[in-house]
C-alpha cells in the first residue's frame, strides 16, 4: 500500500540545506537503496573558501559516490551531485548543470533559490523538492517555484530541525505537501524508488 | 516585478541585440542569462516592450546594457592555490624557455585578477619582462579595471586570498585608502594593456603564453565554449598554458586532444599540439 500516492513520472530530487542539515544529508545518502533510481542534487550552504573535503565527508557514508559537477555536466541516472563550493549551481532544459558566480543571493552562493528554482523550471511537475534545517530564508522561495510548477514539496518537520527558519519560510510562501522527519523522507524515497524498479 | 521570461521574449531581446548592435548572445547559457535579464529589468524598472524600444531607439544604451548583463562579481586572488600553482609552477615552467612573455586575460571584468597576476609578477621580480593584454566586452568595466580603484569593502576578502596564496607581505603593501576605496599602486599596470574584445565574434589578435579566463565561459552553451576554446588554441604558442575555471573543463571540446593536463585541480592545460 502506497500511502504517498507515488508513480514513477518524477524525474529527478532535490534538496536544500544549511546550518544543521548535515546530519540529515548523511542518513538520506547513506539509507536510500543504492540503486536509488533518480539523481539526487543537492544545494547545501558551505565555506566558501573551503573547496575540498565536503564533498568527500558526504560521501563516506553514502551509498552512492557524491560528485560535484563541473559546468555542463549531464545530469545522469542515480547520480548524486552537490552544488560547489562560491558558485551557483543551475539546471538547465537539456538536462545538465550550469555554473555561475553571480552575487550571492540571501548572503549564500550556492544559493538553494537559485537551484531549486531552475529545477522546477527544468523539470516541472516532474520534481520533488526538499528543503531541511537552515538558519536563514534561502530555499523558501525555490520550494514556492517547485510547487506552483506543480511538483512535489517536503520540508523538515520544523521541531526537529537544529534550525527552523528555513523550512519555516517556505511554509509561509507556499502549500507544503508534507513536513517530515528525516525518518519518514528516507521512507518516503524508498517506497517513491519501488515505483521505478 | 516580472517574475519569468519567456524564450519567445529572449530570443526578440537577442536577435535584436545581433542585428542591431552586432553582439550575438544566442550562445548564452539560458538560465544565467535569464536571471541577468530579469536583474536587469527589474533594475531599470522596464517591461519587455520598453526594453527592446530602448535597445531599438537609444544608440547609448547598449553599454549600459552590456554593464548589467555581463556578470562582474570577482575576486582578488579568488583560489589561493591557483595563483600559487601560477608562481611555483606555471611561471617557473615558462621562465625555463622565454625571459620575457605574454599573458592574456580574457573577460578581465574589473580586473581583479589583473591586479593579482601583477602582485605575482612583481614578487617574483619580473613584473618588467612581462606584457599583459586585459580584454573584456564591457566598455564600462574596462574603465574601472584601468582605474585600479576598488570598493575597500571589498579589500577583507581580497587580503584572506591574499594570505592564503602566501604572498611576499600584505596586500596592503599595494595600495593606498583614499575615500572608502583602496587605489592600486598604478606601477602595477604599466605594462598592461587594456582592450576592448568580444570572445564571441573578435578575432585572433595575438599569441600568447599563458591565457586566463576563468569563470567567464561558463555562461555560454558547449556550442559557444567550444568555438571560444578552438580561438584560445589558436592564441597560443605551442607549449604556453591555459587557465579555466575550477568548475570548468576542457576534455569534452574539439581541441582537447592538443591540451595536455598540468593541474587538473586548477584546471590549468598546456598546449602541446599546434
Amino acid at each position: 500500500m502506497d500511502k504517498y500516492n507515488l508513480n514513477n513520472s518524477f524525474k529527478a530530487v532535490v534538496i536544500g540545506g544549511s546550518a544543521g542539515s548535515f546530519q540529515g544529508i548523511v542518513k538520506i545518502l547513506s539509507q536510500i537503496p543504492k540503486t536509488f533510481h533518480l539523481p539526487i542534487i543537492l544545494c547545501l550552504h558551505r565555506l566558501k573558501h573551503v573547496r575540498n573535503g565536503f564533498v568527500e565527508a558526504l560521501s563516506i557514508k553514502s551509498v552512492v559516490q557524491v560528485v560535484e559537477p563541473n559546468d555542463k555536466d549531464q545530469i545522469k541516472k542515480g547520480g548524486v551531485y552537490l552544488a560547489p563550493s562560491n558558485y551557483h549551481m543551475s539546471i538547465e532544459l537539456g538536462n545538465y548543470f550550469s555554473m555561475s558566480t553571480e552575487d550571492m543571493i540571501n548572503n549564500s552562493r550556492p544559493a538553494i533559490d537559485v537551484t531549486l528554482g531552475t529545477a522546477a523550471y527544468v523539470y516541472r511537475d516532474k520534481l520533488v523538492g526538499i528543503l531541511l534545517s537552515g538558519a536563514n530564508r534561502d530555499g523558501g522561495l525555490g520550494m514556492k517555484h517547485i510547487k506552483d510548477k506543480g511538483g512535489l514539496t517536503i520540508v523538515q518537520e520544523p521541531t526537529e530541525c537544529m534550525i527552523d527558519t528555513m523550512p519555516k519560510a517556505a511554509l509561509a510562501l507556499t502549500q507544503i505537501d508534507y513536513t517530515m522527519k528525516v525518518d519518514q523522507i528516507v521512507e518516503f524515497l524508498v517506497e517513491l524508488d519501488k515505483h521505478y524498479k | 516585478m516580472i517574475q519569468d521570461i519567456d524564450i519567445a521574449d529572449l530570443k526578440k531581446i537577442t536577435e535584436l541585440i545581433q542585428s542591431k548592435h552586432g553582439y550575438d548572445f544566442r550562445n548564452y547559457a539560458m538560465s544565467s542569462f535569464k536571471r541577468r535579464m530579469l536583474r536587469l529589468l527589474e533594475l531599470k524598472s522596464l517591461t519587455i516592450e520598453a526594453l527592446l524600444k530602448k535597445l531599438n531607439d537609444q544608440p547609448g544604451f547598449i553599454d549600459e546594457f552590456l554593464d548589467e548583463l555581463t556578470v562582474n562579481v570577482t575576486e582578488m586572488f579568488r583560489d589561493p592555490g591557483f595563483w600559487r600553482s601560477i608562481r611555483d609552477e606555471i611561471i617557473p615552467g615558462i621562465l625555463l624557455n622565454h625571459k620575457s612573455f605574454k599573458i592574456w586575460h580574457a573577460g578581465c571584468s574589473s580586473g581583479e585578477e589583473v591586479i593579482s597576476m601583477t602582485i605575482v609578477l612583481q614578487e617574483l621580480g619580473i613584473l618588467n619582462d612581462v606584457q599583459i593584454f586585459a580584454t573584456d566586452l564591457d566598455t564600462t568595466i574596462l574603465e574601472k579595471a584601468k582605474s585600479a580603484s576598488y570598493p575597500i569593502k571589498n579589500m577583507e576578502l581580497n587580503e584572506k586570498n591574499y594570505i592564503r596564496y602566501e604572498g611576499k607581505g600584505s596586500l596592503k603593501d599595494y595600495y593606498k585608502e583614499d575615500s572608502g576605496r583602496a587605489i592600486f599602486n598604478k606601477d602595477l599596470l604599466q605594462n598592461v594593456t587594456f582592450r576592448k574584445h568580444d570572445l564571441v565574434k573578435g578575432e585572433v589578435f595575438n599569441k600568447f603564453d599563458l591565457i586566463l579566463c576563468r569563470n567567464v565561459m561558463i555562461y555560454f552553451n558547449q556550442t559557444l565554449q567550444n568555438e571560444v576554446l578552438k580561438k584560445f588554441h589558436e592564441s597560443m604558442f605551442k607549449y604556453g598554458y591555459l587557465a579555466i575555471g575550477s568548475k570548468e573543463s576542457l576534455i569534452w571540446c574539439e581541441v582537447a586532444n592538443k591540451f595536455l593536463v598540468v593541474n587538473n585541480e586548477e584546471k590549468i592545460y598546456k598546449k602541446v599540439k599546434d
